[in-house]
């Protein structure tokens, strides 16, 4: 119990500190673009590979979770929600393939800022992308 | 910043009508508030740096991609074309959504030479200039050890079907039309080479084929490499469990020659006829990377700033994807994270602010090992001061086994790389 007991002393302290502005001083922010840590968005871009362009997964309608229609959603994810999810998979007490070897290696900051990032992203229903009949003039030498 | 109106536009060479059309629709009355970047190749790499590039900027950097196909075609899963439960159409995109959802500029042209003094790019229908150059080309095949199999005609009796496309649909003709109980000779080149996992991942495909359609055929697998060099133990086990009797794996033997006319590869230790041969050359930096002097003589890939992917050879060129010697997998996902790495730097550099000085990313890479069953390696990289290199975080590692579950998610995977790199 010693184990879950710590998890939810870090979750809460993520959660409470996740209220406050993690974004950075103002003169830390890139002129271009005032919204987000160019840092972290750079990180939560590598999770696009699974999860979607800023979270917004394909072909799983608003699923949360991982179906067999696709992988989670993680845009618009309640930030608390995703870190619960995030140290569980860090401790092993959440269900997971391929997640824990991502969530091991992120810092208790990042996932704190991730769960910021991804909590404030716009949901978009995104379909799968439509394959193509290949022509035959494509190259491949 | 006089050089904004000196470079604004595209001189025709040969006044071609489809330059001029591109020329026309390229031009401005206003320059772009933050610069030009122009990007070679729209591979998972290329197409990701421009999109990203139109996002972080807010459109404030204009973004022209030359490309020389007119569709994508992914590599990843194209092994499963060879195993049959995938055909070569599932894996073919366009680019319009790319195009219209960013407003990226886009010619089909190839790149000829680059010169880096005067910033500017030549195609065969025209020239471009740039504030930054990216170059992401991928690979090239060297066929200095393999001089056989240089001409087309060669690749089509060997084919590679290591760039997806016409000769993935080759290399699975020439399986169908094998007979039961031929010999299925493929290679795995010295590293490093694209997608590490991927050679073995396709001795597995064509086994599961041959398993239930051929069960009397075998499959040679000759390794350059002393080991297999990606998710060995989860191999070695399907190689010995699975495909039993069918997958006939050699490490250190690298092809020395190939005779053609009787499909026979020479090792150092022997001599093996084919009814299919499968040889995936070795492989040096993509094609336009040498042309303009990114690599230097003695090592074939490309040295770069890893908080910028810019050339340590060549200023404001930056390189991309499977060309860039960083150590880690020639990977898809691997490439599109250097491209945002790279998106994020540039929109910092062209702003006259530094980049990110730690970036941090994930990779995963997915193995089908049969139609229905796959695996993963995957790590979090950082940004190594001491060493300038981005490094294995801990925590990382490979699935306990192959499984369905994971097909599923593999799958899901490509869904979601293909949207976010061509939407
Ligand atoms: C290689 C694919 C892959 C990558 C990359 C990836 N994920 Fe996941 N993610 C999954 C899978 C698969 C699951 C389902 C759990 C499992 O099997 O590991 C999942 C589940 C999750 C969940 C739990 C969703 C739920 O409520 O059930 C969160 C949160 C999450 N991922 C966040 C991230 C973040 C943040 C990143 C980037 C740092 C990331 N993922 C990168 C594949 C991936």
């Amino acid at each position: 119990m010693k184990k879950s007991q710590a998890i939810w002393f870090l979750v809460i302290l993520l959660i409470t500190s996740s209220v406050l502005p993690v974004i950075g001083n103002a003169d830390e922010v890139f002129v271009s673009d005032a919204q987000q840590n160019n840092h972290i968005r750079t990180l939560a871009a590598s999770c696009a590979a699974c999860h979607g362009t800023m979270g917004n997964a394909v072909g799983n309608g608003n699923n949360r979770s991982n179906t067999d229609e696709g992988n989670a959603a993680l845009a618009g994810i309640d930030a608390a929600d995703f870190t619960i999810k995030m140290l569980g998979f860090r401790e092993g007490s959440q269900k997971s393939t391929v997640m824990h070897h991502h969530a091991k290696g992120l810092s208790l900051d990042e996932i704190n800022q991730l769960a910021v990032h991804f909590s404030q992203q716009k949901r978009i229903i995104m379909a799968p992308l439509k394959p193509q009949t290949l022509k035959a003039e494509h190259g491949s030498l | 910043m006089d050089h904004f109106s000196r470079r604004d536009f595209i001189k025709a060479v040969g006044a071609s009508g489809a330059l001029l059309v591109s020329g026309h629709a390229f031009a401005r009355a206003t320059k772009p508030p933050m610069g030009r970047v122009v990007v070679i190749g729209g591979g998972y790499a290329g197409a990701t740096a421009a999109k990203y590039l139109r996002l972080w900027s807010l459109g404030a950097i204009e973004v022209i991609v030359v490309e020389a196909n007119q569709q994508f075609v992914s590599c990843p899963l194209s092994n499963l074309v060879l195993g049959g439960s995938k055909t070569i159409n599932d894996l073919t995109f366009g680019y319009d959504a790319l195009k219209a959802n960013h407003g990226i500029k886009w010619l089909q042209d190839t790149v000829t030479a680059i010169d880096s003094g005067a910033k500017k790019v030549s195609m065969l229908r025209g020239e471009l200039s740039y504030d930054r150059l990216i170059v992401a080309p991928g690979i090239d095949f060297n066929y200095d050890e393999l001089p056989m199999l240089a001409s087309a005609e060669a690749q089509q009796q060997v084919p590679h079907a290591w760039k997806a496309g016409w000769q993935t649909v080759n290399l699975r003709k020439q399986l169908e039309a094998m007979p039961d109980g031929g010999v299925f000779v493929m290679n795995v080149p010295k590293a490093p080479y694209r997608c590490p996992p991927g050679p073995y991942e396709r001795a597995c495909q064509l086994a599961s084929y041959l398993k239930v359609h051929k069960p009397k055929s075998k499959i040679i697998v000759l390794d350059a490499n002393a080991e297999i060099i990606s998710k060995k133990g989860l191999f070695t086990k399907v190689f010995k469990e699975t495909y039993a009797g069918i997958i006939d794996y050699r490490p250190d033997h690298s092809i020395k020659g190939v005779d053609l006319a009787t499909k026979t590869v020479i090792t150092d230790f022997d001599k093996i006829s084919a009814d299919v041969l499968n040889v995936i050359p070795p492989q040096r930096a993509g094609k336009i990377a040498q042309i303009a002097a990114l690599t230097e003589k003695d090592y074939p890939w490309c040295e770069v700033n890893f908080l910028s992917y810019e050339s340590k050879l060549v200023e404001h060129v930056h390189v991309l994807g499977d060309s860039v010697a960083a150590g880690l997998p020639k990977s898809a996902h691997m490439a599109t994270n250097q491209a945002k790495v790279c998106a994020n730097a540039i929109v910092q550099l062209m702003a006259g602010q530094a980049p990110d000085p730690a970036p941090v990313f994930a990779n995963t890479c997915y193995s089908f090992v049969s139609d229905t069953s796959a695996m993963h390696v995957a790590n979090v990289y950082r940004y190594d001061a001491g060493k300038k290199m981005m490094i294995s975080a801990e925590g990382g590692g490979v699935s306990i086994s192959p499984s369905e579950k994971e097909a599923i998610y593999a799958a899901a995977w490509a869904q979601n790389i293909w949207a976010d790199t061509l939407t």
